[in-house]
C-alpha cells in the first residue's frame, strides 16, 4: 500500500518575488526575481534542474499557455516544462508536480514556479473571465467575493450568529493579517488597520467590505526540491522537508445536492484528513506550529478554521477574537500577511504560503519570525464554495517527528 | 361543443414610477402651472421582455396542471424581442409545452390581442389554445407617452372544456387610421392629436362596429354587462351612453394605475372583468387599431369557480419607486457608464444551447431513478454521493417548484445593469440545489430560509451579435 511522499523530497531553495501592483514587471521578470533567490538558496547550478512545473491561473492574462514561459524566461536548457493549472491550487499544484517527480526517482531536481500578472487588465479586482460554454448560460456572473460571501449567510444562518457578531469576528482575521504584513518587507499591503475601519468600509458583496478582501497582485515564488540524501551531500543541513501534499476537487455535490449547507467548505476536511494522515499527525491544534491558509476573504479563513479541524463546529469566530490565530496565539495564521496583505497572484499563493512556512522553520522570517516552529501546513482552496480544490501542503524540519 | 375562455391570467412588472415623479424630473422644460399628472405607470426590469411578461402571464392562466390542455399558442405583440426567431415559441420552451405545440406571433397592430383571440374562438377543435398578449414599451424622455404607456402582459386560454365565458360572434373591420405608428425598427412610437384621434377615430369606428355585432346576435345596449375596452375612459364612458348601456358596464380603467400596456392592454381589462363578472352576464371586448374588433362573451355558471383574483396582488405588490434616473436606466434610455467589466464577451454558444435547450428554456433538472436524487443541472452521473449512478436521470421540471434560499449576496462588483447582482443557493422543494441568480430583490430584502419562485428571465444581452440569452431566477414570493 502507497505510503505517501512524507520525508521523501526536500526543499532546498525557495524565492519569492516582492507581491503587490509591479507595473514595472512583466511575468518573466517576476520568475526571474524568484528564481535568482532560490537559486542562490539551493546553492546548485541552473542546468542541475532536470525537470519543471510551472503553475499559471490566468494563462491569457499573465503568462500564454504551456510550460514555455518558464522554460524561456530562465532559459532552461530544454528540459521538460509542464504546465499546471488547479484555480488558486495551482501553485501548490505545481509543486506537488515537482515533489512527486522526485520522490518517484525520476529526477534528482526539479522545480515548481508559480507565477500571476494580474495588473495588466485596466481594472480592479480579478479578470472577468469565461465560465464555459454551458455554464455561462445558467449560472450567475458571479465574482468571487460574490461566491464567497456565500458563506458568510448560510454559517451566520447555520450557527445562529447574528451578522455583526460574525463581520466583527471576521474584521479581526483581516486587522490580524495586516499587523503581520506590517512585518513583511515583500507584503503588497503593509499598513495597519482597525476593526472600525473593516466595518465602515465600502460594501463589495454583502457581509463582505473592501478590507474583508484580499489584495490583487501581480508575483512569483518558487521551489527547487529534490530528495533528502542529496540535499545533504550538496551542503545543506537543516533540512525541510514534505511532509505531505494532498488535493481534493468537489465532484458537484456542492452545486447540486441538499447535503451542502453551503456554511462551509465540503473539500477542505477532505484533503486535510489526508494530508494529517499522510504526515502522521494525529491532533493538529497542538502539532502545527503555524498555518497559512487560503484568506481570499476573511470570511473563507474563518470558516476554514474549522473546516481544518482547528476550531470546534460554530466556534470560530470566538477563537479568533480570542487571538488564537494572531502570531502570538496558539496557532499562528497568515505569519507573512496571507493573501489579504502578503497579496494573492493566483499561481504563486500556494508556493508563497510555503515559503513563508519554510523561512520561518529556517529562522529566516525576520520581525515576524516564531519561536523555534517545526512544523506547519498550507491550505488553497482554488475555486468558489460551490465548486473548488482543496490543497494541502504539510512540511517541517527532517527529522523533527 | 362550446367555445369560450377557459382560464385566464395577467402579469404586470413590480415596478412603478409615479407620474408626478417623472414630471418633476422634468419640471424645467413645462410652462408653469402645468397640472402634474395622476397616477402611477409600470415598468419592465431590465431583464424583462415581451417574451419573459408573457411567460409569466401564461404561467399565471394556466398553473402548474393546465398545460397538458395546450395545443397552440399565439403570442400578441408590438415589441417582440426577436424579428425573426420564434418568440411564441421561445414562451411555449419556458412553459414547457412540449414540441408539438403549434405557436404564432402576431403583431403591427394595438388590435394584435382580440384579432388572435377571435381567431382561436372561430378555430374549431377543442385544444387548447392559449392567447397571450405582452408589451415592453420603449417610450422616449419628455415624450407624452412616456407618461401614458406602461408594460404588462395578459394571458387567456381558449378551450371548449371548463368555459367561464362563452363566445357569442365577432366582428372586424380593417381602417387605415393613423392614430399612431412605429416605423420597423424605429425606437418610439409618434402619435397624432388626442383629440382627433378621439373624435374621429374612437368615436366613428368604434360605435357602428358595436352596435352591428349586437344587431346581428339580436341583443341591444342594454343587454351588455361589461363594456371592455382598452379606449380612455372618458371615451368608453361615452361609448356605452350612446350605446344606451347602463353607465356602470364600464368599470375604471386599469390604466391610470398601471399605464397603458399596448396591445395587451385589452386583455388585462378583459381579465379584470373576469374577475369580476356573474353568471349570464354579457361582456362586450372592443379591441381598436387600424380598425375595429368587437367580440361577445357570456359569463357561464363555472365562473363562480374562478380562482382568487390575479390582478389583486399585481395592483397590491407594486413597488412604487419615484427614482427617473432608474425607470431610465431599467428602460434602456439612459446610457450609464457600466466599467470595463461589462466588456465581457456574452456569446451565446448555440449548439451548446440547444443540446441544453430543456435545462435552459424550460429549467428541467435531473431525477436519478436509481435513489431519487432531483438535481440541476441533469449531468451524467448522479450528485448524490452515496449513489453517483451513470445515465439514469429523468425529466424533472424544476420551474414551477417552490424554494428557499439558502445563501446569498448582494454583489456590488459584478456587472449588472441593476446593481446589485443578487445571487446564491437555492434549495428547490424536490430537493435541487441550484446556485442562481435572484431578481426584482434589493438590498437587504433576503434571508436564508425565505420563500422563492422561480421566473424566466432575460440573463444577459450580447450587443455585439444582438442576442438576448434567457434563464430562470429566483424570486421572492409577494402575496
Amino acid at each position: 500500500m502507497a505510503t505517501g511522499i512524507r520525508d521523501k523530497v526536500a526543499i532546498i531553495g525557495m524565492g519569492c518575488s516582492r507581491f503587490g501592483e509591479r507595473w514595472e514587471a512583466g511575468a518573466d521578470d517576476l520568475m526571474v526575481e524568484a528564481f535568482a533567490e532560490a537559486l542562490a538558496d539551493a546553492r546548485v547550478e541552473r542546468d542541475r534542474i532536470e525537470a519543471g512545473w510551472l503553475g499559471v491561473f490566468y494563462q491569457d492574462q499573465s503568462t500564454s499557455r504551456s510550460g514555455l514561459p518558464l522554460s524561456m524566461a530562465l532559459r532552461l536548457p530544454n528540459v521538460p516544462v509542464t504546465r499546471v493549472e488547479n484555480l488558486c491550487a495551482t501553485g501548490t499544484e505545481a509543486l506537488r508536480g515537482a515533489a512527486y517527480a522526485v520522490a518517484s526517482g525520476a529526477v534528482d531536481i526539479a522545480i515548481a514556479m508559480g507565477v500571476e500578472k494580474l495588473k495588466d487588465t485596466g481594472f480592479g479586482g480579478l479578470p472577468e473571465r469565461t465560465k464555459g460554454t454551458f455554464e455561462d448560460q445558467w449560472q450567475p456572473g458571479f465574482t468571487p467575493p460574490g461566491a464567497f460571501a456565500q458563506l458568510g449567510a448560510a454559517y451566520a444562518a447555520r450557527h445562529g450568529v447574528a451578522m455583526d457578531d460574525l463581520r466583527r469576528a471576521m474584521a479581526h482575521v483581516s486587522v490580524k493579517s495586516h499587523a503581520n504584513a506590517a512585518l513583511n518587507p515583500k507584503a503588497h499591503l503593509r499598513n495597519t488597520i482597525t476593526t472600525e475601519q473593516v466595518l465602515a468600509a465600502p460594501m463589495i458583496a454583502y457581509p463582505l467590505g473592501l478590507l474583508d478582501c484580499c489584495g490583487v497582485s501581480d508575483g512569483a515564488a518558487c521551489a527547487i526540491v529534490t530528495t533528502p540524501e542529496l540535499a545533504r551531500s550538496l551542503g545543506h543541513r537543516d533540512l525541510v522537508t514534505i511532509k505531505a501534499l494532498q488535493l481534493a476537487p468537489s465532484n458537484g455535490v456542492e452545486m447540486g445536492h441538499a447535503s451542502w449547507d453551503g456554511s462551509h467548505t465540503l473539500t477542505t476536511p477532505i484533503a486535510a484528513a489526508r494530508a494529517y494522515r499522510e504526515a502522521g499527525i494525529t491532533d493538529p491544534r497542538s502539532e502545527l506550529d503555524l498555518i497559512e491558509v487560503h484568506d481570499c476573504f476573511s470570511v473563507t479563513e474563518l470558516v476554514v478554521m474549522e473546516d481544518l479541524g482547528l476550531s470546534d463546529p460554530g466556534r470560530a469566530p470566538a477563537d479568533i477574537l480570542d487571538g488564537r490565530y494572531d502570531r502570538s496565539g496558539a496557532i499562528p495564521c497568515q505569519t507573512d500577511g496571507g493573501l489579504k496583505c502578503f497579496g494573492h497572484p493566483v499561481g504563486a499563493s500556494g508556493l508563497r504560503m510555503v515559503y513563508e512556512i519554510y523561512n520561518q522553520l529556517l529562522g529566516r522570517a525576520g520581525e515576524r519570525q516564531l519561536a523555534s516552529p517545526s512544523i506547519g501546513l498550507t491550505h488553497n482552496l482554488g475555486g468558489i464554495p460551490n465548486r473548488n480544490v482543496a490543497s494541502i501542503a504539510i512540511v517541517g524540519l527532517h527529522g523533527s517527528r | 361543443m362550446t367555445r369560450g375562455v377557459a382560464a385566464w391570467g395577467v402579469y404586470v412588472p413590480r415596478r412603478r414610477i409615479p407620474r408626478h415623479a417623472i414630471a418633476d424630473a422634468l419640471a424645467w422644460r413645462q410652462p408653469p402651472g402645468t397640472r402634474k399628472p395622476a397616477g402611477e405607470r409600470s415598468y419592465a426590469a431590465w431583464d424583462e421582455d415581451a417574451i419573459t411578461l408573457a411567460v409569466e402571464a401564461a404561467r399565471d392562466a394556466l398553473g402548474t396542471d393546465g398545460r397538458s390542455r395546450v395545443g397552440s399558442l399565439t403570442l400578441a405583440s408590438t415589441t417582440l424581442p426577436f424579428a425573426d426567431r420564434s418568440n411564441a415559441g421561445l414562451v411555449a420552451a419556458a412553459l414547457n409545452l412540449g414540441a408539438r405545440v403549434s405557436t404564432e406571433d402576431t403583431t403591427g397592430s394595438q388590435r394584435a390581442a382580440t384579432t388572435a383571440l377571435i381567431s382561436a374562438l372561430e378555430r374549431p377543435g377543442a385544444g387548447g389554445h392559449v392567447v397571450v398578449a405582452s408589451e415592453r414599451r420603449r417610450t422616449q424622455p419628455g415624450s407624452s407617452e412616456e407618461l401614458a404607456y406602461g408594460d404588462g402582459a395578459a394571458a387567456v386560454l381558449v378551450a371548449s372544456e371548463g368555459v367561464v365565458a362563452q363566445y357569442l360572434g365577432a366582428c372586424s373591420e380593417a381602417v387605415d387610421f393613423v392614430d399612431h405608428y412605429r416605423e420597423s425598427q424605429a425606437d418610439y412610437d409618434y402619435s397624432l392629436e388626442e383629440r382627433w384621434v378621439r373624435v374621429e377615430g374612437m368615436q366613428k369606428l368604434v360605435l357602428p362596429a358595436v352596435r352591428g355585432l349586437l344587431e346581428r346576435l339580436s341583443l341591444e345596449g342594454g343587454d351588455v354587462s361589461h363594456l371592455v375596452t382598452a379606449l380612455p375612459a372618458a371615451t368608453s364612458a361615452d361609448l356605452a351612453r350612446r350605446l344606451g348601456c347602463p353607465p356602470a358596464v364600464v368599470r375604471e380603467p386599469l390604466v391610470s394605475r398601471l399605464g397603458h400596456a399596448g396591445s395587451a392592454q385589452i386583455l388585462l381589462e378583459l381579465a379584470a372583468t373576469l374577475e369580476s363578472a356573474a353568471e349570464g352576464e354579457l361582456i362586450v371586448v372592443v379591441g381598436f387599431g387600424q380598425g375595429v374588433d368587437v367580440l361577445a362573451l357570456r359569463a357561464t355558471g363555472a365562473i363562480a369557480n374562478r380562482r382568487p383574483s390575479s390582478l389583486a396582488p399585481v395592483l397590491a405588490s407594486g413597488l412604487s419607486d419615484p427614482s427617473y434616473t432608474r425607470f431610465l436606466a431599467h428602460g434602456g434610455e439612459l446610457n450609464l457608464a457600466a466599467g470595463m467589466r461589462a466588456e465581457r464577451d456574452a456569446r451565446t454558444a448555440h449548439s451548446v444551447h440547444y443540446r441544453k435547450h430543456a435545462t435552459l428554456n424550460g429549467l428541467v433538472g435531473g431525477r436519478c431513478t436509481r435513489c431519487g436524487t432531483v438535481q440541476f443541472p441533469k449531468a451524467p452521473a448522479c450528485v448524490n454521493p452515496d449513489c453517483r449512478a451513470f445515465g439514469e436521470q429523468d425529466d424533472a421540471p424544476l420551474a414551477d417548484e417552490p424554494a428557499q434560499v439558502k445563501t446569498y449576496t448582494e454583489d456590488w462588483l459584478a456587472y449588472t445593469p441593476s446593481p446589485p447582482l443578487v445571487y446564491g443557493n437555492v434549495a428547490s422543494a424536490s430537493g435541487a440545489n441550484l446556485f442562481i441568480e435572484f431578481t426584482d430583490v434589493g438590498p437587504g430584502e433576503l434571508e436564508v430560509g425565505m420563500p422563492l419562485r422561480f421566473v424566466f428571465r432575460v440573463k444577459d444581452v450580447d450587443r455585439v451579435r444582438g442576442f438576448h440569452r434567457y434563464f430562470w431566477k429566483a424570486t421572492r414570493v409577494r402575496s
